[in-house]
């Protein structure tokens, strides 16, 4: 089919409504992107400038990287830790605050107060809670019983600290994305399920549960996307250390191209993060585009 | 009330503290003195309030300009999401042209590549055409989004075709319609993008971290972060510092709650 000067005309006038987001688009994200992947197929000068061509050698070299490897564990261990656990959390803060109650909504601003949070904040405040000596953490788990490790010193209890320092920062969000998904579900439903004699428990398992699965399936997602983007808090609280166990992917992305100028491989991990972050993108669409469908 | 309500309550009432913990933390050690924060078992409430950390914070950091920057930049993304976002979703929304389908999908696309992937370019971008320590540096990466645009579409859809039609039997161009029906009809959403679009750039610490050098150009962010960076560590100093800078954002979160709630939520619920 051939184009009218109709159809040329339509197209112009559309394009130009969209001509302000196109171009910052392909400055700041296509061109970038090209960039990113050409780059890690490069070495580089310590300006960024790309010298010699490197074909797959920084991917090789990834694959053989003990530094990478310990980086990679970090991510999942910290993906581990924060994801589920921030997800349960929400979900039981949320359950309660999805009751009908006089000035419920001070309860609601209170707990999902840390949407407001900047990861800085958010860091600089745990690091005075994590502190061993002066900090309100180990002093808690001491009336316990419980003799509080030096966090941020010891690499099995830095990733941990991290990840308690996310998963606060991540509870505002979770928590009215859960709500939202609990104040959608129908009252007829609950009052079906009470009259068949569902309670508590069994009433949480078989008709809460399942409507907000599609809540929890977001979150899962999304969470592990921005654990996966994660770099304030590894950068105020630990800086990768101690012995690269909080050295996650971005922050190896960050050291390598910014500390160590290399570029190229920097570059080549990016590669991977975006990798990384497209297939669970992508694995949210088709589940978005299955529910519509089969509803 | 029954005994049901009154265990409810004190249940609320407890993962409340729990959760805004931190935060009531940071506010009353930023009203302590050094000597206090360092007693022994860790002390809850300051026993003489004072404000010192708070003019210590003045005179160690220019945490004025640091806000000055911040709003400046915050306020120009806000502007410049607003203003391409809208149009963007007009044409999306209101034009039929071909193209228009594939065109969305690569608006939808950059939903899937994280700034972190396309740092290291966007950084030498940045300092090639000389854009280190500006405020257009700071701004100008961030000025199209494409949630936004995904937001204002869905609004402008429910905006009745009988007023576009109408407004074409009047002679009106397409773009009169837009600025004189299409935008008055969606302040609401257009205020849950703008807050939105302020939070997430006042909130910013890597990209900041990386373009900014000189003192002056920095953000709020980077800019309390040198206070944990200082020679001796000085607690109610840093709190200080992030009571100032989180105090914008949490009086945001209480204005503008309803608009936020919208936004986060548009994704996860409906499907």
């Amino acid at each position: 089919m051939g184009w009218k000067s109709r159809d040329t005309r339509d197209f112009g006038i559309g394009l130009a409504y969209l001509a302000p987001s196109l171009i910052l688009f392909a400055a700041f994200v296509f061109v970038p992107l090209a960039q990113s992947i050409y780059l890690s197929f490069f070495n580089t000068r310590a300006t960024g400038v790309a010298t010699t061509f490197a074909g797959l050698d920084h991917y090789l070299e990834l694959l053989t990287s003990p530094a990478f490897r310990t980086g990679l564990l970090a991510t999942t261990l910290f993906a581990v830790y924060t994801v589920p656990i921030g997800i349960a959390l929400g979900l039981v803060l949320a359950v309660m605050l999805n009751q009908r109650l006089r000035g419920i909504n001070v309860f609601r601003t209170m707990m999902s107060s840390t949407i407001a949070i900047s990861a800085a904040v958010g860091a600089l405040i745990w690091l005075l809670l994590l502190n061993p000596s002066l900090g309100l953490l180990n002093y808690i788990l001491s009336l316990v019983g419980i003799p509080g490790p030096d966090w941020l010193i010891q690499p099995t209890t830095a990733i941990i600290a991290v990840s308690m320092t996310t998963i606060w920062l991540t509870l505002g969000t979770n928590i009215i994305v859960l709500l939202a998904g609990l104040q959608s579900v129908p009252e007829e439903i609950y009052e079906a399920a009470r009259l068949d004699g569902a309670r508590g428990l069994r009433m949480f398992r078989s008709i809460t549960m399942p409507m907000v699965s599609p809540s929890l399936f977001f979150l899962l997602v999304v969470d592990t996307i921005s654990v996966l983007q994660a770099f304030t808090q590894i950068h105020l609280l630990t800086r990768g250390g101690p012995v690269d166990s909080t050295r996650v992917l971005v922050y190896s992305i960050y050291q390598d191209a910014f500390q160590n100028f290399q570029f190229g491989y920097a570059s080549a991990q990016a590669v991977i993060l975006l990798l990384l972050v497209m297939a669970l993108t992508l694995i949210q669409f088709r589940f978005v585009e299955r529910r519509v469908h089969y509803q | 009330m029954s005994i049901r309500t009154v265990l409810s309550y004190a249940l609320l009432a407890v993962g409340s503290i729990v959760v805004a913990f931190p935060l009531l933390m940071a506010l009353s050690y930023s009203l302590m003195s050094e000597s206090q924060i360092a007693t022994f078992p860790p002390p809850i409430v300051p026993v003489r309030p004072t404000l010192n950390n708070y003019a210590d914070v003045l005179d160690t950091i220019p945490i004025g300009r640091y806000l000055l920057n911040s709003f400046v930049v915050s306020t120009a993304v806000v502007i410049g999401q607003l203003i391409t976002a809208s149009l963007a979703a007009y044409a999306f929304s209101f034009l039929v042209f071909r193209g228009r389908q594939i065109l969305f999908f690569v608006f939808l696309s950059t939903l899937m590549i994280p700034w972190e992937a396309t740092i290291i370019p966007n950084y030498m971008t940045i300092r090639t055409i000389g854009w280190l320590d500006t405020y257009q540096g700071l701004a100008v990466p961030f000025m199209a989004t494409a949630f936004g645009t995904f937001l204002l579409r869905q609004a402008f859809l429910q905006i009745p075709r009988e007023l576009w039609d109408a407004a074409r039997i009047d002679g009106a161009s397409s773009l009169r319609f837009f600025i004189s029906t299409v935008i008055p009809l969606s302040r609401p959403i257009l205020g849950t993008v703008a807050i939105y679009g302020f939070l997430s750039t006042y909130n910013q610490y890597f990209w900041p971290l990386l373009v900014t050098n000189q003192t002056l150009m920095r953000t709020t962010q980077v800019g309390i972060a040198q206070l944990r960076f200082e020679e001796t560590l000085r607690f109610g100093l840093v709190m200080a510092g992030v009571v100032m800078v989180a105090v914008p954002t949490l009086a945001l979160l209480v204005l503008g709650q309803r608009q936020l709630v919208r936004g986060l939520t548009a994704g996860a619920v409906k499907g």
